[in-house]
C-alpha cells in the first residue's frame, strides 16, 4: 500500500454527508488534508446532498428511495474511473457509510439492477478511520495533540459497520495525547436521529449518562466518527458549561504534525 | 390491563420523573448484564450457539402448522387435552370452562406472560374464582394491582421499602424491613394456597412438538408446585414457543438461562408432559394444553418482521436496551416491554394501537447484539416505522405528525434538486441569525426544534458549507504540491 501511496494511484471521493457540508465544513477539510498528507488523491463530487438517512429512520422509504436513487446516480460516476487509479468513496460518518453500505440493500432488495449498483458502490465506500486503517494500512498519520482523549462509539458505526478498533488504534498513535477509556463507552447517547425531537425526555436522560460517563472518563477532549453524537453529547455539554471539548476524528487527524 | 392506545412519550416522561424507578432499573439491568456478559463468555461458541438457535427457530417458525399438529398429537397420547384460542377471550373462555368443569373455586398461578396478555386474572374474578400469582415478583404485582414491568422480573419497579409496606397493608402482617422476612412471609401464605388450590395454571418457555413435553424454567419452585399439586394443570402456551425436538432443548435451556439471568442453568427445569400416570405416585390428573394464538399468525404472515416470533422471552434485550434503561417496563404501555416490546406490542394489538412504539428507539442495536436468537430488532422495527406512516396512523402527537410530513416532503425535494439544496442552506443560514449566541451554538429555537434547544445548544449553520470551500481547498492543496 505505502508503495501506492507513493505512487499517487488512489484517489478518494469524498461523501462529505449533509451535516458535516452544513454545520461542520471543517471536518470535510479535516478529512482531505489528512488523505492528502497521506499521498491520497481527493475529489468532491458537487452534485452530492443527502444519502436519505433520517427519513429512512422515520419510516418514509418510498421518498428516500428516490434520494437513494439519486445518491447511486451521483457516485456511480466513481465505478467509471478510468483503470489506473484504486477508486473509493470515503465518509466522515460511520452512520451515513451504514446508509449506503449495510440500508441501501435492504432498500433496493427488490429492483435488481439497482441492487448491483449498491453492491458494487458499497464495496468501494468506507468509514473515513476504516479507510485509513484497514485500506490504506496507517494507523500514525502524524497527528500531535496536547490532551486526554477518549471515544465514543457510534451505534451504527459500531454495530451496523463493526468499526471499532480502527479509532482507537488512530487516536492512539496521536503524539502528545493520553487515552482513557470510558465506561459504557458503546451505549447509545440518545441522538438516534429524529429519536431526539421525538422523544426529547428520553434522549436527554440517555444523553446525562453519557455526559456522566465522559465527565468520570478524566478526558478533557470527546472524540468520535460521527458528527449526530458529536453534536448531541456537545450541544449538552455546552448548554451545562462542562468544560469538555469535542471533536470529529479528522479533526484529531489533522492537527499538527507532518507525515513521516 | 386494557387494550387502550399505548402513549409513550407520556408515559416515559412520567417514569423519567420517578427517581426511585430510575435506580432501580439501573441496579437490575446492570447486574443483569453483567451475568449475561460472564455466563455468555464461558461459552466458547456462544455465537455460534446464537446462530445455530435462531436457524432451529428459524426452521420452526418457517413450519409451525406441521409442528403444531405434531405438538397437539403428542400431548393427546400422553393422554392431555389440547385446546385452540384464536384471541384472547376464547383463550380466557376456554380455561374459565375447564376451572368450571372440575369445579374449582380457587387457582394458582406460576409466572407467564402469555396469561397477562389474555388478562387471565380480570377473567378468574370475573367468573368468581380466586387466582393467586405463586412467583414472588408477580405475588407482590398482583397485591398491588399493578402489572409486570420486566419480562423476567416483574416487579423490579418495586423497592424493598415499597413491598414491605405493601405487605404490612394487604397481608396484616408487621413492618418486615429485611427481604428474607418479607420473602418468608408470602411463603407462608402461598404454601396453603398451593394445598387448597383445584387447579394450577402455568406458562411454558417451551413445547416440544415431538414429544409433547412442557418445559418450565424457574428458580423459585413455586411453577413446580403450580403444575403438579393440584388436580388440573392447565398450561397457556404462544403458538410461537415451539421447539421441534427434545434434543433442541439442551441449546435452547443454555441460550435461555445464559441470556436471562446469568445462570448455568435456572434452578428448576421442570419437563412435563401429559397428567399423572398410573405408574407414578403424584402429579395432576388432568393436563391442558391451551395453545394461544392472539395475533401471533398475523406477525407469521409478514415476511419482513416474522423473526419477531424467534424471541424466548429471555428479557436480554431490556436489560441492554439504553432506552429501557431510563424508562422502565410500563412506559411501553402493554404487557411486553423494552426492544421486544417495541416491535411485538404493536403487531399484538394492531399497530393503530401502538404507533409511537417502533419508534421508541434510537436504533442504536444494542438488543440485537444480546438476542440469544439473533433477532434484527432494528429492521423490524424500521420495517414497522414504515407500516406506521403508510397507515397514517402517526404519533399521538398530531401537531409532530404534520410537521414530519410536511418536513419530509420538503427534505425531498430540496435533496433531489442541487440548486435548491444549495439556496435552503443559504437562507437558513441567515434565518438562524435571531437564534445565535455568543458560544457559536442556537440555544432556544421554535417548535419542533425546541424540543432539542429545551436543554441542548444546536450548532450554527456554517457560514460558508463545505462545498463553497472546496475549490479553494483543492487549490491549496494543488499548491502545496507545486511547493514540493
Amino acid at each position: 500500500m505505502q508503495n501506492k501511496l507513493e505512487k499517487n494511484v488512489i484517489k478518494a471521493y469524498i461523501f462529505v454527508t449533509c451535516l458535516v457540508d452544513t454545520f461542520f465544513p471543517e471536518v470535510g477539510e479535516s478529512v482531505v488534508r489528512v488523505l492528502d498528507r497521506l499521498g491520497v488523491e481527493t475529489e468532491f463530487l458537487e452534485d452530492q446532498t443527502c444519502c436519505g438517512q433520517p427519513a429512512f429512520n422515520s419510516g418514509y422509504q418510498d421518498d428516500v428511495r428516490v434520494v437513494a436513487e439519486r445518491f447511486l446516480k451521483v457516485f456511480e460516476r466513481v465505478l467509471n474511473e478510468g483503470s489506473e487509479k484504486e477508486v473509493y468513496i470515503v465518509c466522515p460518518s460511520g452512520s451515513c457509510t451504514s446508509m449506503v453500505k449495510v440500508f441501501y440493500q435492504e432498500l433496493f432488495h427488490n429492483n435488481l439492477s439497482l441492487l448491483n449498483i449498491v453492491k458494487k458502490i458499497s464495496a468501494r465506500t468506507f468509514e473515513f478511520t476504516d479507510f485509513l486503517v484497514n485500506v490504506l494500512n496507517i494507523t500514525d498519520v502524524g497527528a500531535e495533540y496536547g490532551g486526554v482523549l477518549t471515544y465514543h462509539d457510534s451505534c451504527h458505526m459500531l454495530r451496523e459497520l463493526g468499526v471499532g478498533d480502527t479509532p482507537r488504534e488512530l487516536i492512539r498513535s496521536v503524539k502528545g495525547i493520553e487515552f482513557t477509556e470510558m465506561e459504557m463507552h458503546d451505549a447509545c447517547c440518545g441522538f438516534g436521529g429524529t429519536f431526539s425531537v421525538k422523544f426529547p425526555d428520553v434522549s436527554v436522560s440517555m444523553l446525562d449518562e453519557k455526559i456522566d460517563c465522559i465527565t468520570k472518563s478524566g478526558a478533557d477532549t470527546v472524540v468520535s466518527a460521527d458528527m449526530g453524537c458529536l453534536m448531541n453529547i456537545g450541544g449538552a455539554l455546552s448548554r451545562r458549561k462542562i468544560p469538555i471539548k469535542v471533536m470529529h476524528i479528522a479533526d484529531l487527524l489533522a492537527k499538527g504534525g507532518k507525515v513521516s | 390491563m386494557s387494550f387502550e392506545k399505548v402513549a409513550f412519550e407520556k408515559d416515559s416522561s412520567r417514569a423519567l420523573k420517578d427517581k426511585k424507578l430510575r435506580k432501580a432499573l439501573v441496579s437490575v439491568t446492570d447486574r443483569f448484564r453483567a451475568a449475561r456478559e460472564r455466563a455468555s463468555a464461558q461459552v466458547g461458541d456462544w455465537n455460534e450457539l446464537r446462530t445455530r438457535g435462531r436457524e432451529i427457530k428459524k426452521e420452526t417458525i418457517e413450519n409451525l402448522d406441521k409442528y403444531l399438529i405434531m405438538l397437539e398429537e403428542s400431548v393427546k397420547r400422553a393422554g392431555g387435552e389440547v385446546h385452540w384460542a384464536g384471541d384472547a377471550a376464547e383463550a380466557c373462555e376456554t380455561i374459565i370452562g375447564i376451572a368450571r368443569d372440575g369445579e374449582v373455586s380457587s387457582v394458582v398461578k406460576s409466572k407467564s406472560m402469555a396469561t397477562e396478555e389474555i388478562e387471565l386474572n380480570s377473567a378468574f374474578e370475573r367468573a368468581g374464582i380466586k387466582v393467586v400469582e405463586t412467583d414472588l415478583g408477580e405475588y407482590i404485582i398482583q397485591l398491588a394491582g399493578e402489572h409486570p414491568s420486566h419480562i423476567i422480573a416483574p416487579a423490579i419497579h418495586k423497592t424493598k421499602d415499597d413491598i414491605s409496606l405493601l405487605f404490612s397493608e394487604k397481608l396484616g402482617i408487621p413492618y418486615y424491613a429485611e427481604p428474607e422476612e418479607l420473602t418468608k412471609a408470602a411463603r407462608e401464605r402461598l404454601r396453603s394456597e398451593f394445598l387448597s388450590a383445584g387447579m394450577g395454571v402455568s406458562g411454558a418457555n417451551f413445547a416440544v412438538a415431538e414429544t409433547g413435553t412442557i418445559v418450565i424454567v424457574e428458580n423459585e419452585g413455586n411453577a413446580r408446585l403450580t403444575t403438579t399439586v393440584p388436580k388440573i394443570h392447565v398450561a397457556l402456551v404462544g403458538i410461537e414457543k415451539l421447539v421441534p425436538r427434545y434434543q433442541d432443548l439442551s441449546l435452547f435451556l443454555t441460550l435461555l438461562a445464559r441470556s436471562a439471568t446469568g445462570q448455568k442453568s435456572s434452578t428448576y427445569v421442570s419437563f412435563t408432559t401429559g397428567p399423572k400416570r398410573d405408574t407414578d405416585t403424584d402429579g395432576p390428573k388432568e393436563f391442558h394444553l391451551v395453545l394461544l394464538d392472539n395475533g401471533r399468525s398475523a406477525i407469521l404472515s409478514s415476511e419482513e418482521t416474522r423473526e419477531s416470533l424467534y424471541c424466548i422471552r429471555c428479557g436480554a434485550c431490556l436489560n441492554n436496551c439504553p432506552v429501557y434503561r431510563q424508562v422502565g417496563g410500563h412506559s411501553y404501555g402493554w404487557v411486553y416491554s423494552g426492544p421486544i416490546g417495541a416491535i411485538i406490542n404493536p403487531q399484538l394489538m394492531g399497530i393503530d394501537k401502538a404507533p409511537e412504539l417502533p419508534f421508541a428507539s434510537s436504533l442504536c442495536g444494542a438488543c440485537r447484539d444480546v438476542c440469544p436468537v439473533k433477532i434484527d430488532f432494528p429492521k423490524v422495527l424500521l420495517d414497522l416505522r414504515k407500516q406506521v406512516v403508510d397507515k397514517k396512523s402517526g404519533t399521538n402527537r398530531v401537531g409532530w405528525h404534520l410537521f414530519e410530513i410536511l418536513g419530509i416532503k420538503f427534505w425531498r425535494i430540496v435533496v433531489e434538486h442541487r440548486s435548491l439544496y444549495e439556496a435552503a442552506n443559504k437562507i437558513a443560514y441567515y434565518l438562524q441569525t435571531p437564534w445565535k449566541k455568543g458560544n457559536g451554538n442556537l440555544d432556544s429555537l421554535p417548535y419542533p426544534l425546541s424540543r432539542w434547544t429545551n436543554e441542548r445548544d444546536f450548532p450554527q449553520i456554517a457560514k460558508k458549507p463545505f462545498h463553497k470551500r472546496w475549490i479553494r481547498i483543492k487549490r491549496e492543496l494543488g499548491e502545496g504540491k507545486n511547493k514540493t
